[in-house]
């Protein structure tokens, strides 16, 4: 099937929030604090402006609690009496001309006095930096299985590393933006976003308002990469609260700065591995510390590190393990969701750290994997027994047969001892990606979904779950036909809208094939039981069946549902972070073949080869797409994306200076797939989305160390940070 | 402040000559996008670095966030309104586009180096579409269009 959404893409015709014309409408602005952390003291509105024009929002203008709603309440909607972070939103301005908006919120300075910020959350805070209980953590989690210190000691060999991954920024292409109105007294609000329900919920809480006197339209949405999974909510409330206050329309786009130095952004974090190994590189004990950056408010990073914890210890059997991890406020930029949510940064660490035990043993990289990796009947870090029977062994052979892998490491040999400045190297990471919410998250959130049978004998599939680039309509659209034995013309995929769609959970998690498309199919089901059909009948005996069905119960509804219910055998302890993490884990190895310049200090990614099992794949071209995708963010975050810090705040906020790949930055990205479909996802299959975030960046490294015999442990591993590690390298000699 | 003068600005668009009041001073994207209810062009940065507001401007792809609308008098301006649907199937085919964000100026970009098959002896496909981010598809998908693309008018009598 050709992907739905596509040729409207493809001929600008799809209706992004900035491409909505409403007559009347207004522009929304944003005033921000210069200042990491301190008291407001006053708004000082400048001179050259007739404010009176203009429409201004600020806390008191809030009808609601001042908090933007999510897992704790800490973020203000706008600041009240102190800022946390450089750029957090004190003002909003609106105005019908926008370039005079632009230039008024320039001419508004919010005066702060300052107190001590804290930007390293490597640190301990001295008293006067403290902000969030005792400590500035916001959370800490632990898993412990075996017993640690004694394998510690008794281990013939021990090796450590710390690893240190940067902030990276989202850079969806359709920068953040929402649309306000007030329409018969409701609230609505329509933008980019992932998680129409996630917003709908923050607007009652600080707009305090009813379930329908709130109303959250997805519109088509640029891209997304977790960028649009709770941050929306805070501007929303922003248009929202300048709408009422208008009694107009009032439209909120960020220009591509704002959003680049205002939006959450991947947490930076510093991670250290202890691992006990056997002269054979067995893997013994695995005692590793995870520590995130979370920035000046809570936001998500509790789940972040949750999933950062959980994948940490790689997707290999150790009888010993033991993992902390805590996420701590500094006064930066909220970190939130993006793309891995925590897993790449892990991952990147226990695979890199896989190379550097192989090499302080002399062992084949290769070897201490297949010797490691996990085998059916035995158990992750958590206890979770792995009964899938995926042959993880056979992923990683397909990759390193597709990637020539031997054969490459024997020529580039040869290479690196004859060319005077250019060293080549291949490297690989074996990772895992569990799909879905954690834990028990999938029954907290009890998502429910509606096909409804319509008079014309089409179906309509409501779901709150988003197009953001997956393609989840065409998806979407496929289980129907193929449950139904329908047209896709005669396939309705209804528009994310609270007011019509039941809450079927976030659009996040690699969740929205894997659970809700399993749902989509048993309410389907469930609309050929109420039509008294057995789940047999197909096609035209069901569109006849609708227009039977509607002829005797005219304007009635028949609606199809489904509510998500847990497979068997799933328990987790929370308390402990025991037990069945996720349903399901995908499987993937990775190889990358790099090309070091050592004029130049530069690094180039000559091949890249992705194979993964991830149950069933139910559309190539999509699911080859979001591989590579990923695989090129991961590219990015490896080599290109460097962000600074000024302040806690973005200093390169400008895609002139924070790089992300190019077309010609990049190999093609060759991908495989296996098979080996799972019994609780749609026709089998497993989350794919944020999968291919986890192996670049290890596989990348790897390469590098190969290529160069150094040894770095850091990225984004730009020119400088590759000077100095082949310096670092050259002192070891 | 004395307010700048508005004047008529006429230029081809798509084909057919408009005339545009304004100080000439305007982004072309902007007047494209607000003012002539031509919203298939996007802003992606506003710099000059995503090409996500390709237009043709005397057939040459330039961004739009960096031309004045002044700049235009006389001369012929191309959006991605123009570009007729068969033109397109093979990018839809391959997987170009996922969010949409960048597919506008891909397109514009695309269908360029497509008709200019000259090109491609001095740069690859890849080189030639480096101006235009793209943050979702990971760009084989886009470079394999174009590529079937080129394939199909060299088969084509
Ligand atoms: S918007 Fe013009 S190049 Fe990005
Ligand atoms: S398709 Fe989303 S940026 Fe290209």
């Amino acid at each position: 099937m050709k992907r739905r959404e596509g040729l409207a893409k493809l001929m600008g015709r799809e209706a992004y929030v900035d491409d909505l014309t409403v007559a009347d409408c207004l522009w929304g602005a944003t005033v921000r604090s210069s200042c990491a952390r301190g008291r407001i003291r006053e708004v000082r509105f400048g001179e050259g402006f007739d404010w009176g024009e203009f429409v201004v929002v600020d806390h008191r203008d809030l009808p609601g609690e001042n908090v933007i709603a999510l897992i704790e309440t800490d973020q203000p909607v706008l600041a009240a009496e102190a800022v946390r972070h450089v750029h957090e939103a004190v003002v909003l301005l609106a105005h019908a001309d926008r370039d005079l908006l632009r230039r008024a919120v320039e001419a508004v300075e919010v005066v702060v006095e300052e107190e001590p910020p804290i930007f390293d959350f490597r640190q301990p805070p001295e008293p006067a930096q403290i902000q969030h209980g005792n400590d500035n953590v916001f959370k800490e989690l632990k898993i412990e299985k075996g017993d640690v210190d004694k394998a510690l000691a008794k281990a013939p060999v021990v090796v450590e590393g710390v690893f240190t991954t940067g902030a990276q920024e989202h850079v969806y292409l359709e920068t953040q933006g929402m649309l306000a109105w007030v329409e018969d007294g409701v609230v609505t609000v329509k933008g980019s976003m992932q998680c129409p329900y996630y917003v709908q919920k923050a607007l009652k809480l600080a707009l305090g308002r009813e379930d329908h006197e709130v109303r959250v339209v997805q519109a088509p949405t640029g891209g997304g990469f977790g960028g649009k999974e709770e941050f929306p909510s805070g501007i929303a409330l922003h248009a929202a609260l300048l709408a009422l206050k208008a009694g107009k329309p009032v439209k909120l786009i960020y220009e591509r700065g704002e959003d680049m130095v205002a939006t959450t952004k991947r947490h930076p974090s510093w991670i250290r591995h202890r691992t006990a190994v056997d002269t054979k590189g067995r893997l013994l004990a695995q005692d590793i510390e995870v520590v995130l950056d979370a920035g000046a408010y809570a936001t998500l990073s509790s789940v972040v590190l949750s999933r950062a914890v959980i994948h940490a210890a790689g997707p290999y059997h150790c009888e010993n393990v033991r993992i902390r991890g805590r996420a701590v406020l500094t006064n930066a930029v909220p970190f939130g969701a993006f793309r891995g949510f925590g897993a790449p940064q892990s991952l990147f660490a226990c695979e890199r750290q896989m190379d550097r035990i192989a090499s302080e043993l002399t062992l084949d990289p290769v070897r201490i994997r297949r010797r490691n990796l996990i085998r059916d009947g035995e158990e992750t870090a958590t206890g979770q027994v792995i009964t899938d029977g995926t042959d993880r062994l056979k992923v990683l052979d397909r990759a390193l047969e597709l990637s020539s892998f031997q054969h490459k490491r024997r020529a580039y040999l040869d290479f690196n001892d004859t060319h005077p400045y250019l060293r080549r190297g291949v490297g690989l990471a074996t990772f895992l990606h569990g799909a879905g919410f954690t834990g028990s998250g999938e029954v907290y959130l009890a998502s429910e979904v509606h096909v409804a049978g319509l008079a014309d004998g089409k179906v309509e599939v409501r779901t709150a779950n988003t197009e953001m680039g997956q393609g989840t309509q065409t998806v979407f659209t496929q289980l129907v036909t193929d449950r139904l034995g329908l047209k896709a013309e005669d396939v309705v995929i209804a528009e994310p809208d609270t007011a019509r769609v039941p809450d079927s959970g976030p659009t996040v998690a690699s969740r929205t094939t894997m659970v809700v498309g399993g749902l989509i199919e048993k309410a389907c089901d469930d609309l050929r039981r109420r039509l008294g059909l057995g789940n047999e009948e197909r096609g035209e005996v069901l569109t006849a069946a609708l227009a039977l069905w509607h002829r005797q119960h005219p304007g009635e509804e028949l609606l199809g549902t489904a509510h998500y219910e847990p497979p068997d055998g799933i328990h987790w302890d929370d308390a402990n972070y025991r037990g069945e993490a996720y349903g399901a884990f995908a499987w993937a190895t990775y190889v990358a073949a790099v090309e070091v310049d050592l004029r130049t200090y530069t690094a180039r990614v000559l091949d890249f080869v992705a194979v993964q099992e991830i149950g069933k794949v139910l559309h190539e071209v999509l699911a080859r797409g979001q591989i590579q995708g990923g695989v090129v963010q991961g590219i990015g975050w490896a080599l290109l994306e460097d962000f600074r810090f000024k302040d806690g705040a973005m200093a390169n906020g400008q895609l002139t200076n924070y790089i992300i790949p190019t077309s010609d930055d990049v190999p093609p990205i060759r991908v495989a797939f296996l098979e080996n479909p799972y019994a609780h996802g749609a026709q089998g299959a497993k989350g794919i989305g944020e999968l291919p975030m986890d192996g670049p960046a290890p596989a990348i490294v790897n390469a590098v160390a190969a290529a160069t015999g150094a040894d770095p442990c850091t990225i984004p591993l730009t020119p400088e940070r590759m000077m100095s590690v082949l310096e670092a390298r050259e002192v070891a000699r | 402040m004395t307010k700048p003068e508005h004047r008529d600005i006429g230029f081809t668009l798509n084909g057919e000559e408009i005339r545009f009041s304004g100080t000439g001073t305007e982004r072309l994207l902007d007047v494209l996008r607000y003012r002539l209810g031509l919203p298939g062009t996007k802003e992606g940065c506003g710099e000059g670095e995503c090409g996500a507001c390709t237009v043709h401007l005397d057939g040459v792809p330039v961004n739009s966030c960096l031309i004045l609308v002044g700049q235009v008098r006389n001369r012929r301006v191309d959006t991605v309104e123009s570009v007729a649907p068969e033109a397109l199937v093979e990018l839809h085919t391959s997987g170009a586009t996922q969010c949409g964000a960048c597919t506008p100026g891909v397109v514009m970009t695309a269908r360029f180096v497509i008709d200019h098959p000259g090109l491609l002896e001095r740069a690859s496909v890849r080189q030639l579409m480096a101006g235009n981010l793209c943050r979702c598809t990971g760009y084989d998908g886009i470079i394999e269009g174009i590529a079937e693309a080129l394939r199909q008018e060299e088969t084509s009598p």
